[in-house]
């Protein structure tokens, strides 16, 4: 009893701030890419624009909602409401500092990835239930790209939890906190991990240069091509929900998570996560999107090998060097 | 057991702020006063859709789908593996090795016949 209660009451104020900080994060992004292509972006809505994600949350909100004639009307519903789930659910094990976790899951990493990987289903169940065939493409593609991500990203995963031995995230994070955070040792299995595990994390939150199932210059607007109103806000807030916690997880696995010096350890995790959260920004704007067969020979011919190699250094290092046994 | 009924809840607490949207947007939404049976129709680009969407689709990755099963099966193996390989030392280490390796071998078997290729 006392689990569930423990697990509600951080879940509310863990998806609540989670919920705020994106909406400011939306403005934040719109400011940022206005900057990187010499304009102001969003300036009249309350200072500096701040309010603007609020006005569009509201407008969203009051929008009519528009379900086609020959959509899957159950599954059509379904939908966002599990996109929300599982892009928030992801968030219950996350320790965002040495107290603030909602569950502290031993098998936390498998929790990771299983809850992360399930967002293809709503995905493919809105491509599927829309009866419209630029959603279906974009749901094939979904799952064309959940195909090619998802070794890749259980690879890097692996290796913080060989390093560390342990599958709980707030186990990793203390073992970073007692030794070194895994991207700074050791250095040639931790970086290329991280860089594998950023590239899976954008790929898995379908962000530029992975959006292939959305891709709004070749399929309207892929998937959510149907939705209006609530239910395009709820896919809209997941996928920046994902993104964030995908950040917050990266931070946890090898950036040591909440630890650091001079500060409380909730500074240190807010800071790293919303560093990882800025340099996805960053990447949307500067690159471009790869085609369905580039990611997968991406993701197949090289990170794929490259992540089987990691995780047998990262098993050869607790193995054999001395100072890896610790 | 603890920690399992805590990510429950916030599982629960997820739902219900996603349902949660849907019944605050059902609250304040506008509605129109007259329908066009236009409205309804599924978008493609203002013409009358032709046929319908659930229709047979070549999935051209399904070679590659497979390979997905393989090798996530293979992550199964190496979890448990991974968290107790301290303890078990270098006889852990080798049969890891090996399994992997022979996975690999067939890796490189579909890489030369071309099979990670988008048929």
């Amino acid at each position: 009893m006392n689990g569930l209660v423990h697990g509600a009451v951080y879940g509310g104020v863990i998806a609540s701030v989670l919920l705020t900080t994106i909406a400011f994060g939306i403005w934040f992004e719109r400011k940022f890419a206005g900057r990187m292509q010499s304009r102001l972006g969003p300036t009249i809505v309350g200072p500096f624009g701040l309010l603007q994600s609020v006005a569009d949350v509201v407008k969203l909100l009051q929008k009519e909602d528009i379900v086609p004639r020959d959509a899957d009307r159950p599954l059509f519903d379904l939908a966002p409401v599990l996109a929300a789930l599982f892009s928030l659910g992801v968030a219950a094990v996350v320790p965002f500092s040495p107290t603030i976790i909602a569950s502290d899951l031993d098998v936390g990493v498998l929790y990771i990835l299983a809850v992360g990987g399930l967002m293809v289903i709503p995905t493919f169940m809105a491509g599927w239930a829309s009866n419209n065939k630029f959603a279906l493409i974009g749901g094939m593609r979904a799952i064309a790209q959940s195909v090619s991500y998802g070794v890749p990203l259980v690879l890097a995963v692996l290796v913080p939890v060989i390093l560390s031995g342990t599958l709980s995230v707030s186990g990793i994070v203390t073992y970073q906190a007692n030794h070194h955070w895994f991207l700074t040792w050791p250095v040639f299995i931790g970086v290329p991990a991280f860089a594998i595990y950023y590239m899976a994390m954008l790929a898995e939150s379908n962000r530029i240069p992975f959006d292939i199932p959305e891709a709004e210059s070749e399929l309207v607007a892929g998937v959510t091509t149907e939705y209006t109103g609530a239910k395009f806000t709820l896919f809209y807030m997941a996928e920046y929900v994902h993104t964030l916690v995908g950040s917050a997880v990266g931070a946890a696995l090898f950036l040591g998570g909440w630890d650091g010096p001079f500060a409380p350890g909730l500074h240190w995790m807010v800071l790293k996560t919303l560093v990882l959260f800025t340099v996805v920004y960053w990447v949307r704007w500067s690159l471009l999107r790869l085609r369905s067969d580039q990611l997968m020979v991406l993701c197949w011919k090289w990170l794929t090998p490259i992540g089987v190699l990691l995780v047998l250094g990262a098993a050869a290092w607790v193995q054999f060097v001395p100072g890896g046994f610790q | 057991m603890h920690a399992w009924l805590s990510a429950l809840s916030f599982l629960l607490v997820s739902t219900l702020i996603g349902v949660g949207i849907l019944a605050a947007s059902r609250a304040i939404r506008v509605r129109a006063k007259v329908d066009s049976p236009l409205k309804q129709n599924t978008y493609e680009c203002g013409e009358e859709p032709a046929q319908v969407a659930w229709m047979q689709f070549h999935a051209r990755y399904y070679v590659v789908a497979l390979f997905f099963v393989l090798f996530d099966i293979e992550a199964v193996f190496l979890f448990p593996w991974a968290t107790v390989l301290r303890e078990l030392g270098a006889g852990a280490f080798a049969a890891a090795v090996t399994f992997v390796l022979v996975l690999m071998l067939g890796w490189l078997y579909a890489l030369r016949k071309e099979a990670l290729q988008w048929q």
